[in-house]
C-alpha cells in the first residue's frame, strides 16, 4: 500500500503517545476514595481507542480524492442528523441540559456534533479549494459562511456553546489558510468583537476607530464597508439587549469567567477547584492516582472536561509541560503536512482538522486555568468519551493519509 | 485558494509561530499557577480535604486531702456531624432521627452549635452510650459526616455527697461563650458550671487537641487517621483539695434524706475546708452530658431547693450564735468585761419602752456576768448589753467582724451576708422611715435577729478567729497558702475568757447534751426565727478541743427547730473527726 509505505511515523507516534497518556489519566480519574462508576471507564476508553485506531486505519485506506467525493454527502447527512437531533436529542454527561446526544431506544449512541466537525472541515475545504483566488470581498465569503453557518446554527440551538466556538475556530482558521487577508478576517469578526466590547464604551470606541481606519485602508466595496461599520454600531449597542436574551446559565458562566470567586459553589466552584488542583501539584505533582482534589471529588467532571487538572495535580508542572509539548509537536507536524500537501483540498483538510484540535486544547486547557470561560469542550485524546475519541482518530487517519499523499514525502519523515 | 508554495510556506510559518506563542502562554500560565502560586493552592487543597476534629483534654482529677478521688474521668463517646451547609445538616439530622429518636430541643441545640462554628463538627450527643454508638456505627453509610470519638466523661464517685463542693460540668452556653471566647473556648466544649469545677476551670481544663480527618467534597469522612499529624490533647494537672472525703461522707450520712440545711467544717488555723455539705443534694453525675429535662424540673420544683447551696448561698438569721460577735464587740469597746453584771437581773424578760422583750427562759437567769450570759444565752443580759453598746457601735463592730463580707471561700456564687450599713441612721431611715426605728432595734440585733442574715460558711469563719488568736482564716477548698485577717481586737486573756464561756455552753450551757467525753468542745447554739409561720432555723457553731482547736464546725438546719439539734450533729461531726467517742448529756436550753 502506498499509504503504508510512507507512514508518517512521527505523527502516529505523537498521537498514540497522547492517547496512551490520556487513557492513563482516565484510569487515574476513576481512582477516588469513594468509588464511582468512573472507576471502570478507562476500560471503555481503551475499547473506544481501539475502535478509533481501526477507524484511523480505514481512513488511511481512503484516498484524499474519496474524501473530496464524500464531502458533500457527509455534510448533507450531518445537517440532517443535526436537525433530527433537535427533536430526538438527549442530554447526558457534561451536556446534561442540551440535546447533544443521539439515542436510539434509550441507548445513547454518541454526540454527532463530534463527527459534524470533520464533515464541516471536509465541506469547507471543498468549497474553499474551488476558489481560484482567495476571496477578497465579504460577498465572496457567503458560501464558506453558509457551509459553517448552517450546522453552527443547529448546534447553537441544542445549545452547545463549546462546539459552536470550535466551528467558528474552524471557519477562521481555514479562511486564513486559504489565503484570505487578515484585514478581511478582522472585518468578518468585527461585529462579534464589538459585541464583546459593548459593555465598555471606551474600549469599544477605540476598537471602532481602529475598524474605521482598517476599512479605509483596505478599501472594500463601499457597500461592504458601510455594512461592516453599521453592523458594528448595531452590535455594539445591541449587546446589552442580547445579553438579556442569553440563558441565565450562559450569563452566569460568562460572569463567573470574569470573576470565579463570585459564585464559588456553582460554576465558579469548578474553576476554583480546578485551579486548586493544578496549583497544588507543584513541580512534580502528588503522584499518579494520588491527587487529593480528584480522590476526594473536589474536581468536577474529572474524567471528561476537567481531566487536565488531574494531570496538573498528579504529575505537576513537569507532567503538564510534557503533555503540552506533545500537543505542540503534533500540531506543528500537522501544519507542516498542510503546507506540504499535494493539492489545496488536502491542504485545507489537514489544516482544518488540526484547527479543531487546537481550538479544543486551547479552550479546554484555558478553561481549567480560568483563562477562558467554562464551555465544556473535551481535551483531544485525553477526555473520556466514545464519539470524541473516535472522531479524533478518524481525523488523525485522514491526516496520515494527507501526509502520505503530500509532496516532499521524503523530508516529511523528519520534523 | 491561493496555492502558491511560497504563500503556503509563509502561512505555515505564521501558524507555527502562533502555535508557539499560544503554547508558551499556556506553559507560562501553568508555571505561574503551579510554581509561583503553589503554596497558596496547596493550602487551599489542604483546607479542602482536612477537617479539624477537636479532641477534648481530660479534665484534671480532683483529690481530697488524703488522695481519695472526688472527681475523675471515665471513658465515654461523643458523636458529632460534619456538614458543608446547614440544610445538609438538617437532612442528616432527619435521617439520624429515623434511627435514634431526637427531641426538638436536641435538634435545635445541634443547629445552634453548627451556626456558632460551621467548620467544627457539630456535637449531636456529647455523651453517647456504648449502645447508641453501636447503632450509629451500623448506619455510618447513611451519615457521611458522622464522627464518633472516644472522649473522657466526668464522673463523681460519691455523686450527691460532694455536689455542694465539686459542682458539675456542662456544655458551654452562649453567654459563657461570649465572655470566654478570648480564652479560646469554642462552642460544644465542656466547662465547669458550679463548685470547684467552675472555680478552678482554668486549672482543670487542660488543652484541647486536634485530630485531622480527611473528607471528600461532600464532607464524607474518608480517612480518620494519618491524614496529618494529630495534635494530642494536654491533660490538666490533678487538683489537690483540703477536703476530708471521709468526714464529708460522714456528714452527708448524718444529714441523710430527712434533714435540710448546710454544714461547714474548717481547720481553724489554715482555713482549710474539711467538709462542706448542703442538704438535700443532687447527683452531679446526672448533669454530665446534658441534664435530663425531667430531672431538672424535679430539682427546680423541689420546695427544699436542692440546687441552692445552703452552706455558702443560703442566708439565715444567725440567732444566738451571733452573741459571740456581740460579746466581742462589747469587750473591744470596753463596754463590759466578762465578769461584769447588768443593772437589771433576768426575770424571764424585760420591759423596754412600750414593749416587753422576753428571754428564751421564762424562769429567768437572775443576776449573771457576761461569761455566764454567753454560756446560758441569756437574752435579757444581752438586751442591756446592746443598749449599752448602742446601735451605731453594734453595727460598726459587726461590719468590722466581717458580717457584710463574703467569707472568701474559693467556691463560686457565695452570697454576701445581709447586715446594716453605717451610718446607722441612714440605713434605718431608709429601711423603716425616719420615725420607724429606735434603740429597740439594737435589742434585736444584739441577739442575732433583725437585719442580719449570714451564710453558714461566714459564721464558721467568724468562729475560726476565736479558735485561734483573733485571726480569721479565709476558707480554702483547694490547697493554697493560708490567708488570715485580724478579726478580733482582743488580748489573749479576753480570748481565753470567751473560749471558756463557749466551752461552758457545751459542758454546762445550752448545748450540754452535745458533750464529748475527753474533748472540751466550745461553741454556741442558735435558734433563729425564720418567719411568722415557718419553723425556727437551728444553728450550732463551735470548735474543739477548746484549748487547742483542730476543727471548727458550723451546722444550720433549715426549719430545724432548737439549736441543740444542730449542736448534736456538730458534736458527732467533731467526734468523728477527732476519733473520740462521745458521751451524751441531755439538757435543753435557750436560743
Amino acid at each position: 500500500m502506498r499509504a503504508r509505505q510512507v507512514m508518517d511515523w512521527p505523527l502516529a507516534v505523537l498521537a498514540i503517545a497522547l492517547s496512551a497518556f490520556g487513557v492513563a489519566m482516565v484510569f487515574s480519574a476513576g481512582q477516588t476514595d469513594v468509588p464511582t462508576p468512573v472507576a471502570h471507564l478507562w476500560q471503555n476508553q481503551l475499547l473506544w481507542l481501539s475502535i478509533g485506531l481501526f477507524a484511523a486505519w480505514l481512513a488511511t485506506r481512503a484516498s484524499v480524492r474519496f474524501l473530496d467525493w464524500a464531502a458533500t454527502p457527509a455534510y448533507v447527512a450531518t445537517c440532517v442528523v443535526l436537525v433530527l437531533l433537535l427533536f430526538v436529542g438527549k442530554g447526558a454527561g457534561t451536556a446534561a441540559g442540551t440535546k447533544s446526544w443521539l439515542a436510539i431506544g434509550g441507548v445513547r449512541l454518541g454526540q454527532p456534533s463530534e463527527l459534524a466537525k470533520i464533515a464541516v472541515v471536509l465541506m469547507l475545504a471543498k468549497v474553499l479549494a474551488s476558489y481560484k483566488q482567495a476571496p477578497r470581498s465579504l460577498l465572496e465569503l457567503w458560501r464558506p459562511a453558509a457551509v459553517v453557518g448552517l450546522p453552527w446554527l443547529l448546534i447553537m440551538l441544542q445549545p452547545d456553546l463549546g462546539t459552536g466556538i470550535v466551528f467558528i475556530g474552524i471557519f477562521f482558521a481555514m479562511l486564513f489558510w486559504s489565503g484570505v487577508s487578515w484585514p478581511l478576517l478582522v472585518m468578518v469578526a468585527s461585529p462579534a468583537i464589538s459585541l464583546l466590547l459593548a459593555s465598555e464604551p471606551l474600549r469599544w470606541g477605540a476598537w471602532f476607530f481602529f475598524l474605521i481606519g482598517l476599512v479605509l485602508w483596505y478599501k472594500p466595496y463601499i457597500a461592504e464597508g458601510v455594512a461592516v461599520v453599521t453592523l458594528n454600531v448595531i452590535t455594539g449597542l445591541a449587546a446589552t439587549v442580547l445579553w438579556d436574551r442569553l440563558n441565565p446559565y450562559q450569563q452566569r458562566r460568562l460572569l463567573v469567567f470574569l470573576d470565579p470567586s463570585t459564585d464559588p459553589l456553582r460554576s465558579g466552584y469548578h474553576v476554583l477547584q480546578s485551579q486548586v488542583a493544578i496549583g497544588s501539584g507543584g513541580w512534580l505533582g502528588k503522584g499518579f492516582t494520588l491527587g487529593s482534589q480528584k480522590r476526594l471529588a473536589f474536581l468536577p467532571a474529572q474524567h471528561t472536561d476537567f481531566i487536565f487538572p488531574v494531570v496538573g495535580e498528579e504529575l505537576g508542572f513537569v507532567g503538564v509541560t510534557i503533555a503540552l509539548i506533545l500537543f505542540y509537536f503534533l500540531f506543528t507536524r500537522c501544519v507542516r503536512i498542510a503546507s506540504r500537501s499535494a493539492d489545496p483540498f488536502s491542504s485545507l483538510v489537514a489544516f482544518g482538522l488540526v484547527a479543531i484540535w487546537v481550538v479544543h486544547v486551547f479552550v479546554n486547557v484555558g478553561m481549567t486555568l480560568n483563562l477562558l470561560p467554562v464551555t465544556g469542550i473535551p481535551l483531544p485524546f485525553f477526555s473520556y468519551g466514545g464519539s470524541f475519541m473516535l472522531a479524533c482518530w478518524l481525523g488523525m487517519g485522514m491526516q496520515l493519509r494527507v501526509s502520505a499523499e503530500g509532496r516532499g514525502r521524503a523530508d516529511s519523515l523528519v520534523i | 485558494m491561493s496555492y502558491q508554495p511560497n504563500d503556503v510556506q509563509r502561512r505555515g510559518r505564521i501558524a507555527t509561530g502562533l502555535l508557539f506563542v499560544v503554547f508558551l502562554f499556556l506553559i507560562g500560565s501553568f508555571f505561574r499557577t503551579q510554581i509561583l502560586q503553589h503554596s497558596q493552592y496547596t493550602l487551599q487543597s489542604e483546607e479542602n480535604r482536612l477537617r479539624e476534629v477537636p479532641v477534648p483534654a481530660p479534665r484534671g482529677i480532683i483529690y481530697d486531702r488524703r488522695g481519695a478521688v472526688i472527681a475523675e474521668n471515665v471513658p465515654g463517646y461523643s458523636v458529632s456531624l460534619l456538614s458543608p451547609r446547614e440544610d445538609s445538616l438538617h437532612a442528616a439530622l432527619r435521617r439520624l432521627s429515623g434511627t435514634v429518636p431526637m427531641s426538638e430541643e436536641q435538634v435545635d441545640a445541634v443547629l445552634r452549635r453548627y451556626r456558632r462554628n460551621p467548620n467544627r463538627p457539630a456535637v449531636i450527643f456529647p455523651d453517647a452510650s456504648f449502645d447508641l454508638v453501636s447503632v450509629l456505627e451500623e448506619h455510618r453509610v447513611e451519615l457521611p459526616g458522622l464522627i464518633i470519638q472516644a472522649t473522657s466523661r466526668r464522673h463523681y464517685p460519691d455523686g450527691p455527697a460532694v455536689a455542694a463542693l465539686v459542682g458539675y460540668t456542662g456544655e458551654i452556653n452562649e453567654i459563657e461563650l461570649g465572655a470566654l471566647a478570648v480564652q479560646g473556648y469554642k462552642a460544644g466544649q465542656q466547662i465547669g458550671k458550679a463548685g470547684i469545677e467552675k472555680q478552678y476551670e482554668k486549672r482543670l481544663r487542660g488543652r484541647e487537641g486536634v485530630r485531622f480527618v480527611e473528607v471528600d467534597a461532600r464532607n464524607r469522612v474518608v480517612r480518620e487517621a494519618g491524614a496529618r499529624q494529630d495534635i494530642s490533647p494536654d491533660p490538666a494537672q490533678p487538683l489537690y483539695t483540703n477536703i476530708d472525703l471521709d468526714l464529708q461522707k460522714f456528714i452527708v450520712g448524718i444529714f441523710g434524706d430527712s434533714l435540710q440545711g448546710g454544714a461547714v467544717a474548717l481547720e481553724p488555723r489554715t482555713g482549710e475546708v474539711l467538709a462542706l455539705h448542703s442538704a438535700p443534694s443532687y447527683d452531679p453525675n446526672r448533669f454530665i452530658g446534658g441534664i435530663p429535662l425531667e430531672y431538672w424540673l424535679q430539682l427546680q420544683s423541689d420546695p427544699r431547693r436542692p440546687l441552692l447551696n445552703k452552706a455558702i448561698q443560703g442566708m439565715y438569721p444567725p440567732g444566738s450564735t451571733w452573741k459571740l460577735a456581740s460579746a466581742v464587740i462589747a469587750l473591744q469597746e470596753g463596754v463590759a468585761k466578762l465578769s461584769d453584771y447588768m443593772p437589771t437581773p433576768c426575770t424571764g424578760g424585760m420591759q423596754f419602752g412600750n414593749r416587753y422583750f422576753k428571754c428564751h427562759d421564762k424562769r429567768g437567769h437572775g443576776s449573771i456576768t457576761l461569761g455566764e450570759a454567753i454560756e446560758k444565752s441569756c437574752d435579757v443580759y444581752f438586751y442591756q448589753l446592746g443598749l449599752k453598746i448602742g446601735l451605731s457601735r453594734l453595727v460598726a463592730g459587726g461590719i468590722a467582724l466581717g458580717s457584710r463580707e463574703r467569707s472568701g471561700i474559693d467556691l463560686p456564687a457565695e452570697s454576701r451576708p445581709l447586715f446594716p450599713t453605717t451610718p446607722v441612721a441612714d440605713y434605718y431611715n431608709r429601711k423603716f422611715g425616719v420615725r420607724g426605728w429606735n434603740q429597740s432595734n439594737s435589742l434585736n440585733l444584739v441577739i442575732g435577729q433583725g437585719e442580719n442574715a449570714q451564710t453558714v460558711v461566714n459564721m464558721a469563719r467568724l468562729y475560726t478567729a476565736l479558735a485561734t488568736d483573733g485571726d480569721a482564716a479565709q476558707p480554702s477548698v483547694v490547697r493554697s497558702t493560708p490567708h488570715h485577717t485580724r478579726l478580733y481586737q482582743l488580748d489573749s486573756a479576753q480570748l481565753a475568757g470567751v473560749r471558756g464561756a463557749l466551752a461552758g455552753v457545751v459542758s454546762r450551757g445550752t448545748a450540754a447534751a452535745s458533750r464529748i467525753q475527753g474533748i472540751v468542745l466550745a461553741g454556741k447554739t442558735g435558734t433563729a426565727q425564720s418567719g411568722p409561720k415557718t419553723g425556727d432555723h437551728a444553728w450550732f457553731v463551735g470548735f474543739a478541743p477548746a484549748d487547742d482547736p483542730k476543727i471548727v464546725v458550723a451546722v444550720m438546719l433549715e426549719f430545724g427547730g432548737h439549736g441543740t439539734r444542730a449542736a448534736r450533729i456538730a458534736s458527732k461531726i467533731i467526734e468523728h473527726y477527732l476519733k473520740v467517742s462521745a458521751q451524751q448529756f441531755l439538757q435543753t436550753e435557750g436560743p
